[in-house]
C-alpha cells in the first residue's frame, strides 16, 4: 500500500537566511491517526505548509499517495484537507459561503457542495450560524468552520495544525472525538500539537520534532515505555527531620513539599511506609506533569549519544 | 484546459467575487453614479453650455463617452486591487492555493469578477447620463468590445498591484499617481487634436487615449486616432499584462514564503 504521505530529505530555508527545516525525513501510512509533536518554532507548521504548497520547499521529496509534489502537484493537492493554524477564511462571509466555494475550487459542483456543507455544519454544531458573518463566531467555531472546510472535497489525508489551540476542555473532547470518527471512516490524519496528551489521547505513532528536525519517530506505545519516571509532589508535615528515602532519588523543596521520581519498576508504597517510619506524615499527593520535559531531556541526552556512535 | 473542474473552480471565484461588491454596493456601485452625475452637472451644464462644441458635437455629448470610459477603469481596476490584497491580507488565498486550481483559473476569475463591477458600472452611468443627454449610438459593437477589453486590462493591472502591494496604501498608489493622471490627460475632456504637436505626440503613449477614443467612436462616430492601432494597443497590454500576472502567481511572489 503506497503512504498516505512521504518526506524525505526536506529543507526550508526562509527569505533572510534561516532554516526552518533542516533535512527532515517522515512516512505516514495510509489509515494512521500521527501527532506531529514539537516546541514553538520547531518547524511543524513550515513543514505542513510544504505538504499543502503554501510554502515553496528549498530541497527534498514530497508524495501524497504517491504523487510528487513537484510532478502532480494537482493530483496530491486533492487528496489533502489542511486545517491551518491560523484563522484565514473570509471574516466577511458566511460559514454556509465559504464551504461553499471551498468546494468550488475543488470542482464540487454548488448542488452537492450545499448538501454537504449542511452535513458538516451540523455535525460540527454550527449550523445556526451558517449565515452569520463568520467574524461574529466564537474562536472555537471558528477553528471547526476550518475543519468542516477541510472536509469538503472529502479528501483522503486531514492535516490540522494546532486544532485545540483556545479550545475549551469540553469542546476540545468533541473535537477529539469526532476526529477519532472521522479516522475510523478511514481518513489519515496528521496534527501538530504541543501537548503530549493529546497526542497520547488521540494517536497512534508519534514524530517530535524540534529545531526542523524529527528527534524520534515511533509508535505512541514505545515511546510512552521510555518514560520511566515520574515524578510526584506530596504534601508534608515533618517534625524538622529531614526525610530520607532509600531507592528513590527526592528533593525537598521548601519544608512542606517534597519531590520523588518514581521508577515504573518501583511501588510507591514503599515512599508511603519509609515516610510513616521517620514519622512524617503525608496529607495529599500529586502527579507533576513533566513528561514532556522528561521526554526532551532523554531525547537530546540520546541524540547526543547516537551522534558519537552511530548514524542511523 | 477548460475541464468540468476548472469550470467549477472558475464560476466559484466569479460567484464570490460579484457577490462582493453586490454585498458592499454602497462603497462600489453608488460613489461612481455621484461622481459621474457631479461631473454632468458641472461640466456639462454649467461650464459646458459655455465651451460650445467639440469634434462636432455639442460638449455634453462629447465627454459623455470618456466619463462613462473613466468610471469603467478605476472600478475594474479597484475591484481586483481591494479584492485580491484582502483576499492575501485575510489570507484567504490560501483557499485557492492548496486547493488544484490553475493559475489561469485564478487570474481569469479574478480578472472576470472586475470586468463585471467595471461593466455594470459602466451601465449605471450610461443610464444616469440619460438623464442629461441623448446619447447616440454608432456602433454598438466598438462600443461593446471596448469596455469589455478596456476593463480587462485594468482588471489585470488591479491585480498586478494587488499581488506586489505589502499594505493597503500600496493599492492606492498606482491610481492615485499613475491612473488619475493618465485618465484626466487621456481626452476625456478634451480632442487631443486641439493640443500643441508636440502634447499630441506624448498623448500618443497613453494607452486611455486608445480605449477613450474607440469608445467615443462607438457613441459618435469620431475619433482622434484609428480604431485598428487603438484595438491593437488594448490587446498587446491585455496580452502583456495576462502573461504578467501568470508569471508572478507561478512563482507565488507575495503569496508564497
Ligand atoms: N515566513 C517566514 N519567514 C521567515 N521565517 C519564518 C517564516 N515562517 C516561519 N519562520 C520561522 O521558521 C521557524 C519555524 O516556524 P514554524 O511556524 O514552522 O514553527 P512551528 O513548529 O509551527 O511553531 P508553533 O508551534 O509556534 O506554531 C520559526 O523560527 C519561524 O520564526
Ligand atoms: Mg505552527
Amino acid at each position: 500500500m503506497q503512504p498516505a504521505l512521504e518526506i524525505s530529505g526536506l529543507k526550508k530555508t526562509y527569505k533572510g537566511g534561516f532554516q526552518a527545516v533542516k533535512g527532515l525525513n517522515l512516512t505516514v501510512e495510509q489509515g494512521d491517526f500521527f501527532a506531529l509533536l514539537g516546541p514553538n518554532g520547531a518547524g511543524k507548521s513550515t513543514t505542513i505548509g510544504v505538504i499543502t504548497s503554501l510554502v515553496n520547499k528549498t530541497q527534498g521529496l514530497v508524495k501524497v499517495f504517491g504523487h510528487d509534489i513537484d510532478k502532480e502537484l494537482d493530483k496530491a493537492k486533492s487528496f489533502l484537507g489542511l486545517v491551518p493554524q491560523e484563522f484565514n477564511f473570509n471574516q466577511f462571509e458566511a460559514p454556509m459561503k465559504i464551504l461553499v466555494n471551498q468546494a468550488g475550487y475543488y470542482g464540487v459542483p454548488r448542488k452537492i457542495a450545499v448538501q454537504r456543507a449542511e452535513k458538516y455544519l451540523k455535525q460540527l454544531d454550527l449550523w445556526d450560524k451558517c449565515n452569520e458573518p463568520s467574524r461574529n463566531l466564537s474562536g472555537g467555531m471558528k477553528r471547526r468552520l476550518m475543519i468542516a472546510r477541510a472536509l469538503m472535497h472529502e479528501p483522503k489525508v486531514l492535516i490540522l495544525d494546532e486544532p485545540t489551540a483556545g479550545v475549551d476542555i469540553e469542546l476540545r473532547r468533541h473535537m477529539w472525538e469526532y476526529l477519532r470518527e472521522l479516522n475510523a471512516e478511514g481518513i489519515t490524519i496528521i496534527l501538530t500539537t504541543h501537548y503530549l496528551e493529546e497526542a497520547e489521547m488521540l494517536c497512534r505513532n508519534i514524530a517530535i520534532i524540534d529545531k526542523g528536525e524529527i528527534v524520534k519517530n515511533t509508535s505512541m506505545k514505545s515511546l510512552l515505555a521510555t518514560l520511566h519516571i515520574e515524578t510526584f509532589v506530596l504534601d508534608i508535615e515533618t517534625s524538622s527531620t529531614t526525610p530520607v528515602l532509600n531507592g528513590f532519588a527526592s528533593r525537598l523543596i521548601d519544608e512542606h513539599k517534597l519531590e520523588v521520581d518514581v521508577d515504573k519498576a518501583q511501588s510507591i508504597n514503599s515512599v508511603f511506609s519509609q515516610l510513616t517510619e521517620q514519622g512524617i506524615t503525608v496529607n495529599s499527593m500529586r502527579n507533576k506533569s513533566n513528561r514532556l520535559e522528561e521526554l526532551f531531556v532523554n531525547l537530546t541526552a540520546n541524540k547526543t549519544i547516537s551522534s558519537v556512535g552511530a548514524v542511523n | 484546459m477548460m475541464t468540468f473542474q476548472n469550470r467549477i473552480a472558475l464560476s466559484s471565484i466569479l460567484h464570490k467575487e460579484v457577490h462582493r461588491f453586490m454585498r458592499i454596493w454602497v462603497q462600489t456601485l453608488v460613489p461612481p453614479a455621484i461622481t459621474i452625475s457631479l461631473y454632468f452637472v458641472i461640466f456639462g451644464e454649467l461650464i459646458g453650455s459655455r465651451i460650445g462644441s467639440m469634434g462636432g458635437f455639442d460638449y455634453m455629448s462629447f465627454i459623455v463617452p470618456g466619463l462613462i470610459m473613466m468610471a469603467v477603469i478605476t472600478n475594474s481596476y479597484s475591484n481586483v486591487a481591494s479584492s485580491f490584497f484582502s483576499a492575501k491580507w485575510q489570507r484567504n488565498v490560501e483557499e485557492m492555493l492548496v486547493a488544484p486550481v490553475p493559475n489561469w483559473v485564478i487570474v481569469a476569475g479574478y480578472v472576470g469578477g472586475g470586468m463585471a463591477r467595471g461593466i455594470l458600472v459602466g451601465l449605471i452611468v450610461t443610464l444616469i447620463s440619460l438623464l442629461f443627454v441623448d446619447i447616440q449610438i454608432h456602433n454598438i459593437w466598438v462600443i461593446i468590445t471596448t469596455v469589455a477589453l478596456t476593463s480587462a486590462v485594468f482588471a489585470l493591472g488591479g491585480l498586478i498591484n494587488a499581488i506586489f502591494a505589502g499594505s493597503y496604501d500600496d493599492i492606492s498608489i498606482i491610481p492615485t499617481f499613475i491612473l488619475t493622471p493618465l485618465t484626466y490627460l487621456g481626452g476625456v475632456f478634451y480632442s487631443i487634436t486641439m493640443l500643441p504637436d508636440f502634447w499630441q505626440g506624448v498623448s500618443q503613449v497613453n494607452p486611455i487615449v486608445y480605449m477613450v477614443n474607440a469608445f467615443r467612436y462607438g457613441f459618435l462616430g469620431v475619433s482622434d486616432v484609428s480604431l485598428t492601432l487603438a484595438f491593437a494597443v488594448i490587446l498587446t497590454f491585455i496580452i502583456s499584462l495576462f502573461t504578467i500576472a501568470m508569471v508572478l502567481i507561478s512563482k507565488g511572489i507575495g503569496l508564497r514564503s
